[in-house]
C-alpha cells in the first residue's frame, strides 16, 4: 500500500502437478507490519502457494524476492533460515516429544554439544506465554495434547523461530472461540512489532476482523488484491467464481417425487469435534452431493456411515428401520449393501500389487464361493461384466493394479463394489486425480446407478461436478449442515457463499441467476 | 500437574522394566541356593550385560522407527575379531579394542547408509546385511577357538573392591559415555523425531538423515562391546549362527519389555537394559526351581508374549478405526 519496497515479492510463479497446474504466474507481495489474507475456493492454488513460499515445493518458474534480492528455498528449513515460518493445516508437531521439545525443534540451544535442556524449557515457556498459551506444560507430550492445544503449541513453535513473515494456513480451524479470540491479539501485537503475516482462512469474519489486505486466487492465479473493507462478501464471492467448465454431465432427470422412506437416513449424527448434528436422507434413485470447502467433515461422514468411527452418536437409519453398522464388513452385508468409494485407492482401495483379477473380487468373494472355495467360474463370468460395464482399460486381468493408470485404477475400486450390487454407494472425492475422460464416464455412471435404483451420497471438492451431477447438495461446515440447495439452486456462487458460511440469505446468492 | 508427574510419564516403561527386573531377581536370589551373594550377583551380572549391550544397539534403531536384524551378527563378528586381535602387550591390546569397536561402528555405519541412502527397508538391508558379518565371521574362525588377553578379560569380569561386578561398572560407563550423550544430542533428538512422525520432523527443518545414521552407527559400536565383553567371558571367539540369531531376537524382546516402541520415537536405552536383565533373569528363574531346562523356550515365551500384550491396549481408545493401520 505504501511506496515502500515490499518485504517479500513472488513473481510469475507457475507450479505444474502432472497435467494439473496448481499455480499459473502467479503473483504476491508481501509488506512489513500487515496482516495479508489470502481467499480461494478448493484448488485456486493457495496451498501450493504457500508451500512454494514455505520451501516445501520447488516452482517450476517464477522468481521469489526477500528484501529486494533473490531467494530460493531448496527446504522448509532454508525458509525458515530466512525468517519464512509456515504453520501448516496439517500439524507438523513430533507425537511422542514433549512440548518444549517441539518449540525448539528446528534448533535446540545446546551447551557442550548436549541439548540444554533449561534453556529449552525457558525458550519454550517464553514462546507459550507469548502465543496466549501459558496453561500449556512445556513438559507434556504432544500426543496427549487435545487438537486445539496442539494448535497453539504450533503457533508457539513459530514464534520461537523469530519470523519476519509468518504463514497461517487454517490455523485457526481446530481452535475454540477464546483460543482464536487470544491468538488474534497476538497477530495484532505481531502486526505492530513489524512481522508480514500471510493468513489463509475461509472464515470471512476473521479476514474482517484481521485482514489489511487481501488477494483473492482462481485457478492458480491471483485476480483481485484489494484493501481489506473495501469489497463487500458478495463482491468477493463473485470473485472467487468463474471456474473453467471443462466437464460434460449427464442430463438430470426431472426430477421425480422421492419415495416416502428415505433408502439411508441420518438422524443427529455427532462424532467427537468433527461431526455436528449431521441429518440427512438420500432416497432411491438420488445423486445427492456433500459440499463446502476441504475438511468440514465430509469424510468423517461418510466414514461414520460405513462403520469406521467409534463413539458414533446419532442414529442411522437404512429403509426407515434403526441399524448399527459396525464395520466396513457389516455395511456391505445384503440388508445394507452400502459401499464407500475411498478417497485414497493407493491406500485404501487397492492392494497396488496384486492383480487387477483379485483386487476386483475382493469385496464379492463371500458371494462367489461355496464352503469358502472360490467359484473360478463365476468370478470370471462377473468380472468380465464389470470390465465391460466400465470399459476398464487393462492389459489382462493377471497383472497388477499398480500398472494401471490412475483413472482405470479407480474404476477398478468402483468395479470391485458394483460386483456386491451396491443399493448405497457413498463416493469420497472420487475423480481427484484422474484424467477428464475417465470423470465423464464416472459421471454417466453414477447417473445410470442412480437411474437403477441406488442411492448415491457423493462429496466432491470439485464444485463443477456437484453442479454437474447431483440432485441435491448439502454444503457442511464445521462438521454441520449448513444448507441444502435442490436443483437449480445448486450454482457456483451459491455453493461458494454457503461453503463460506456467508449468511446473504435476503441478497440475490441463493436465486444463482447467472450460473 | 507438577514436573515430576511428566517425568514419571515419560519413564514409566523404563519404572515398569526395572519392577519386573527387581521382582524377577528377588524370586531368583531368594531361591537360589547360594542366596544373595557377590558371586551370585556377579554370575548373573556377566550374563546379563551381554544381552544388554546388544538390546541398547537395538533400541537406538528401533527409536528410528527401524528394526536391526544384524546386532546379533555385528555381536558374533566382533566376538571372532577379538579373539584375534585382543591379545599381547598393554598397547597391542588396547589397539586391538580399538579396532573391535571400529568395525562394529563400521558394519553399524554400512546398516546406516544402506537404510538411509539406498532407501531399503531396515528389515530386508539388516537381514542381508547380517548375513555378511555373519559369513565374515565364519572366515575368521572357521572352528572356535584363539584367545583374549587374560588380565583384562579378568579385570572386567570379575569384581571391583570384592563386591561390585566389573561389567555393570563398564555397562554403566557405556551408558553414560554413549547413551546419555546421544539421547541428549540434537542428532539423539533427530532420531526421536524421525521415528515418531519424519513427516513432522522433516517439515520442521530437523536432520533427520544424520540422526538416523547416528543411531545405526552406534548402534553397531554397541554391539561391538557386547561382541568383546562375549570374548572376555569365553577367552575365545565363535562363529556360532543360533546364538547370533538368538542375540538378535532376544534384543528385540529385552526392547519391547524395556517400554521402548516399536513404532518408533519412544523409549529409552535403560529401560531397554532392564529389559535385557529382566528377560536373563526370567530365563534363569527355572533353573533355581529344578525344573527341566527343556522348559526354558517356553516359559520365557509366554512371559514375553504377556509383556508385549501391555503394550496393544492403547489400541482400544482409538475413535477412527482407520488409525488402527497407521
Amino acid at each position: 500500500m505504501d511506496g515502500a519496497v515490499p518485504l517479500f515479492r513472488m513473481e510469475g510463479i507457475s507450479k505444474r502437478y502432472g497435467g494439473v497446474r496448481a499455480l499459473e504466474k502467479a503473483e504476491l507481495s508481501v509488506s512489513s507490519g500487515s496482516i495479508h489474507a489470502i481467499l480461494g475456493e478448493n484448488g485456486a492454488g493457495k496451498s501450493t502457494l504457500i508451500k512454494v513460499m514455505a520451501g516445501v515445493v520447488a516452482p517450476d518458474e517464477g522468481r521469489m524476492t526477500l528484501d529486494g534480492r533473490e531467494v530460493t528455498f531448496a527446504s522448509p528449513a532454508a525458509a525458515n533460515q530466512a525468517g519464512i515460518v509456515c504453520i501448516f493445516q496439517e500439524l507438523s508437531l513430533v507425537p511422542e516429544l514433549s512440548v518444549a521439545d517441539n518449540i525448539v525443534i528446528s534448533d535446540p540451544p545446546t551447551r557442550f554439544g548436549m541439548i540444554d535442556r533449561k534453556a529449552q524449557r525457558r525458550i519454550a515457556e517464553e514462546a507459550l506465554a507469548r502465543a496466549g498459551a501459558a496453561d500449556i506444560h512445556p513438559l507434556a507430550l504432544v500426543k496427549d495434547l487435545p487438537l486445539s492445544r496442539r494448535q497453539m503449541v504450533e503457533i508457539a513453535k513459530a514464534l520461537a523461530r523469530k519470523p519476519r513473515i509468518l504463514i497461517l494456513d487454517e490455523a485457526t480451524s481446530a481452535l475454540t472461540a477464546t483460543d482464536v479470540a487470544k491468538i488474534f491479539g497476538v497477530l495484532k501485537r505481531l502486526r505492530l512489532e513489524g512481522l508480514a503475516l500471510l493468513y489463509i482462512s475461509h472464515r470471512m469474519n476473521e479476514i474482517a476482523e484481521l485482514a489489511d489486505q487481501c488477494t483473492v486466487f482462481r485457478n492458480g492465479r491471483n485476480v483481485a488484491s484489494y484493501a481489506a473493507g473495501t469489497k463487500s462478501d458478495n463482491e468477493v464471492v463473485e470473485l472467487m467464481i468463474g471456474r473453467e467448465y471443462s466437464h460434460i454431465f449427464p442430463p438430470k432427470p426431472a426430477r421425480a417425487s422421492v419415495a416416502a422412506v428415505p433408502v439411508l437416513e441420518a438422524r443427529k449424527l455427532s462424532w467427537t469435534d468433527r461431526l455436528d448434528n449431521v441429518s440427512l436422507t438420500v432416497g432411491a434413485g438420488e445423486v445427492v452431493g456433500l459440499g463446502g470447502l476441504d475438511g468440514q467433515g465430509q469424510r468423517e461422514l461418510l466414514l461414520a456411515f460405513f462403520g469406521v468411527l467409534r463413539g458414533l452418536s446419532g442414529q442411522v437409519l437404512i429403509d426407515g428401520r434403526p441399524v448399527a453398522i459396525a464395520s466396513p464388513a457389516g455395511a456391505r452385508e445384503d440388508g445394507i449393501g452400502m459401499a464407500l468409494i475411498p478417497e485414497d485407492r493407493k491406500t485404501e482401495g487397492l492392494m497396488l500389487p496384486m492383480t487387477v483379477r483379485e483386487n476386483l473380487s475382493f469385496a464379492a468373494l463371500d458371494r462367489l464361493s461355496k464352503a469358502g472355495i472360490i467359484d473360478r467360474a463365476a468370478e470370471q463370468r462377473l468380472i468380465d461384466d464389470m470390465v465391460g460395464l466400465l470399459a476398464i482399460k487393462t492389459a489382462g486381468l493377471d497383472i497388477p493394479v499398480g500398472a494401471l493408470s490412475g483413472g482405470n485404477q479407480q474404476k477398478v475400486v468402483i468395479a470391485k463394489w458394483l460386483m456386491r450390487q451396491p443399493r448405497i454407494i457413498l463416493l469420497n472425492d472420487p475423480t481427484r486425480g484422474i484424467d477428464v475422460g475417465t470423470k465423464q464416464e464416472l459421471y454417466q455412471l453414477m447417473r445410470k446407478l442412480a437411474d437403477a435404483g441406488a442411492a448415491i451420497l457423493f462429496y466432491s471438492t470439485d464444485y463443477d461436478e456437484l453442479i454437474g451431477c447431483c440432485d441435491r447438495v448439502l454444503v457442511l461446515y464445521d462438521g454441520a449442515v449448513k444448507r441444502e440447495l435442490v436443483g437449480a439452486e445448486i450454482t457456483e456462487r451459491a455453493l461458494i457463499a454457503s461453503a463460506l458460511n456467508i449468511h446473504g440469505e435476503e441478497s440475490p446468492v441463493s436465486l444463482g441467476a447467472n450460473a | 500437574m507438577k514436573d515430576w508427574r511428566y517425568w514419571l510419564a515419560e519413564q514409566r516403561g523404563t519404572l515398569l522394566a526395572l519392577g519386573i527386573f527387581i521382582v524377577m531377581f528377588v524370586i531368583y536370589t531368594s531361591n537360589h541356593p547360594a542366596g544373595f551373594t557377590a558371586n551370585v550377583v556377579q554370575t548373573a551380572a556377566n550374563k546379563g550385560v551381554l544381552l544388554a549391550f546388544v538390546a541398547m544397539a537395538q533400541t537406538l534403531v528401533v527409536i528410528t522407527a527401524g528394526i536391526d536384524l544384524s546386532v546379533g551378527m555385528i555381536f558374533t563378528l566382533t566376538n571372532c575379531l577379538a579373539s584375534w586381535l585382543v591379545i599381547g602387550t598393554g598397547i597391542e591390546t588396547a589397539f586391538g579394542v580399538l579396532a573391535v569397536l571400529g568395525t562394529g561402528l563400521l558394519c553399524g555405519a554400512i546398516n546406516g547408509a544402506i537404510v538411509i541412502y539406498g532407501r531399503l527397508q531396515p528389515i530386508v538391508a539388516t537381514i542381508a546385511t547380517g548375513a555378511v558379518y555373519f559369513g565374515i565371521a565364519l572366515l575368521l574362525r572357521p572352528f572356535p577357538g584363539g584367545s583374549v588377553n587374560e588380565d583384562l578379560a579378568d579385570a572386567l569380569t570379575g569384581r571391583l573392591f570384592g563386591v561390585v561386578p566389573a561389567s555393570l561398572v563398564v555397562l554403566l560407563a557405556v551408558v553414560l559415555f554413549v547413551w546419555v550423550p546421544f539421547s541428549r544430542s540434537v542428532l539423539g533428538r533427530a532420531a526421536y523425531a524421525a521415528g515418531s512422525s519424519e513427516t513432522a520432523a522433516y517439515m520442521s527443518g530437523v536432520p533427520i538423515r544424520r540422526g538416523k545414521f547416528a543411531a545405526y552407527a552406534l548402534a553397531g559400536l554397541l554391539a561391538a562391546v557386547g561382541g568383546l565383553f562375549l570374548t572376555f567371558f569365553t577367552y575365545t571367539g565363535e562363529a556360532a549362527y543360533a546364538s547370533g540369531n538368538a542375540y538378535t531376537l532376544f534384543s528385540i524382546a529385552a526392547v519391547v519389555l524395556g517400554g521402548v516402541s516399536l513404532f518408533g520415537g519412544k523409549g529409552s536405552a535403560i529401560g531397554a537394559i532392564f529389559g535385557a536383565l529382566a528377560f536373563r533373569t526370567i530365563g534363569d528363574l527355572l533353573f533355581v526351581f529344578d525344573f527341566d531346562p527343556l522348559w526354558q523356550p517356553l516359559f520365557q515365551g509366554v512371559i514375553l508374549l504377556i509383556a508385549v500384550s501391555l503394550g496393544a491396549f492403547a489400541l482400544f481408545r482409538v475413535r477412527n478405526r482407520l488409525e488402527w493401520f497407521l
